[in-house]
């Protein structure tokens, strides 16, 4: 060794390793900005003629009426809340098979490039998209609503429970295979107990997830509390509107303290 | 007994991992496989129940050529076949009994594992093991809730609960205490010795291998460097195994430290508190 000790340590590189070029693309960028702000036209006037209107929104909200549409805002909810549960339990039953034959760990290649394209495709389109597709081929209503929280459903889960999957401790599957368990006593006795409180987690967020999509999609004809909601909107009835979102709000918020406090208990 | 026969494994587009193997062990040895890290032990055990596939050469177990088997078959005769892990590798949200009547895995079918209907006679055996590895106040535990001694001991009775005929165990006591690797590797001992079980245990600590095995195995770069009794391990021994280094510490030490009848019985019943 000689005896010299070294005194400059590397930097972690930046992005861009040349200067001028790094400053280039930040000048570029920050014109970019400018430009793209400058052609966004803001109609001053209008929004001037908006502001009543808001307000009149503003008001209906401040004064919800649960009393003038009660029937069909019951009607509404049942339907969501039936779309939801529904939705939830059959997206989690067919997300399971479709979750294992998407975990590449466990999966032989054939299987696992048909499961990653059936998530491939529930995930690319966007609820409101499937459900105008559904609406057109099984007409309004909530039977396309729960066909298309289905679908999305099982996109949602089993992306999320084949990475789970392709996570776990290898060393207690490798322990399991090396007892002679056959296939499905590996996922029963290593990876279910391992990817469990997960799906359950993930299964419980998912129900509230489903049911606040319930009210989106209804408004493209998917049936459920959305119709309603839309319905009284197009009538300028904005204290039912309100009284509608209000309900909305607090069954998410039950859902998500239910599902904390499931949570909690089963970890 | 076991038969190697010029077993190799390369690992796509690498060096080879194992060059050649030849080994052959009588039933009832305990066999210490030492070497230094990256030497092949870990590829070396689980070539034999093709954990990891062999490239070439063959491995039999009582006469059955385990590396020609089909799926179907190689899963029978991993039944045979108890494995001991070095991070113990229990399925940890599952209950100690769980874990080990999960060692009947390849005897019973889906339906019965799935509802945890084992038979009776093998949640007999599972108890007299608990019992037999002092855990038997353990049963309903959570396996993680357990020390890194207790999980091993379960560990050990997962594998035997396979009714298995040899063991393979991969660095049994390399997260254990010096105190628990010492009983943890007397434990395996003296099974085998009560079983005639045939055991490879891969190990690090040569003292510990020194002390508790019949024959050790050298290992270095994939190739055996030397194979022969406990004793014969001297310094050019060992620096064939790991490389040039001074010894003599170690090996006195090794001389100092013969095992007492005592020292024997006062561990055991620390190990059972």
């Amino acid at each position: 060794m000689s005896g010299a000790i070294a005194r400059h340590w590397r930097r972690k590189p930046l992005l861009i390793a040349s200067r001028p070029l790094r400053w280039a693309l930040y000048g570029g960028a920050l014109v970019y900005l400018a430009v793209a702000v400058s052609s966004v036209h803001v109609n001053w006037l209008r929004l001037y003629d908006g502001l009543p209107r808001g307000w009149r929104f503003v008001q209906g909200f401040l004064a919800p009426n649960f009393l003038a549409r009660w029937e069909d805002i019951l009607i509404g909810f049942q339907e969501s809340l039936t779309m939801t549960v529904t939705a939830t339990a059959v997206g989690i039953l067919l997300a399971i098979p479709v979750g294992l034959g998407a975990a590449r760990n466990i999966s032989p290649l054939p299987v696992y490039l048909v499961c990653r394209f059936i998530i491939a495709a529930a995930r690319a389109l966007q609820e409101i998209i499937v459900a105008i597709l559904f609406v057109a081929m099984f007409g309004f209503g909530p039977f396309a609503g729960f066909l298309t929280l289905s679908f999305t459903t099982i996109g949602f889960l089993a992306k999320l429970l084949a990475e789970d999957i392709e996570d776990i401790d290898e060393a207690q599957a490798e322990a399991i295979r090396a007892t002679g368990a056959g296939w499905w006593q590996l996922v029963n006795y290593a990876i279910q107990p391992q990817v469990m409180p997960r799906l359950i987690g993930i299964g419980l967020y998912r129900i509230d997830i489903n049911f606040r999509e319930s009210a989106v999609i209804g408004i493209v004809g998917a049936g459920g509390i959305g119709a309603t909601l839309n319905t009284a909107m197009e009538r300028y009835e904005y204290d039912s509107a309100a009284a509608i979102l209000m309900v909305i709000i607090a069954i998410v918020m039950l859902c998500e303290y239910g599902s904390g406090h499931i949570r909690r208990r089963l970890l | 007994m076991l038969r190697i026969e010029g077993l190799s494994k390369r690992y796509r587009a690498g060096v080879p991992v194992l060059r050649g193997i030849t080994l052959e062990v009588p039933a009832g040895q305990v066999v210490g496989v030492i070497g230094p890290s990256g030497a092949g032990k870990s590829t070396l055990i689980r070539c034999i129940n093709r954990l990891v596939e062999p490239t070439t050469g063959r491995v039999s177990l009582k006469d059955i050529d385990i590396t020609a088997l089909s799926r179907r078959r190689l899963r029978q005769a991993r039944r045979r076949i108890g494995m001991i892990f070095q991070e113990f590798a229990l399925v940890e949200r599952l209950s100690v009994m769980e874990n080990v009547l999960s060692g009947r895995l390849g005897y019973v079918p889906f339906w019965r594992s799935f509802t945890r209907r084992f038979p009776q006679a093998d949640i007999e055996a599972a108890f007299a093991l608990l019992d037999r590895v002092g855990l038997s106040d353990f049963a309903d535990q959570r396996a993680d809730a357990l020390s890194g001694g207790q999980r091993q001991r379960v560990g050990i009775a997962r594998a035997l609960e396979q009714n298995p005929d040899m063991l393979l165990v991969d660095e049994p006591t390399a997260s254990l205490d010096p105190r628990t690797a010492r009983q943890i590797m007397r434990l395996i001992r003296e099974i085998c010795e009560e079983r005639g079980l045939l055991a490879l245990i891969n190990i690090h600590d040569v003292l510990l291998a020194q002390q508790f095995v019949q024959r050790i195995v050298g290992l270095r770069g994939g190739e055996i460097v030397f194979d022969g009794p406990p004793a014969g391990l001297n310094e050019a021994a060992l620096t064939r195994i790991y490389g040039e280094e001074d010894w003599t510490a170690m090996r006195r030490a090794a001389d100092d430290a013969p095992e007492t009848g005592e020292e024997r019985s006062e561990e055991r019943m620390a190990g059972l508190i």
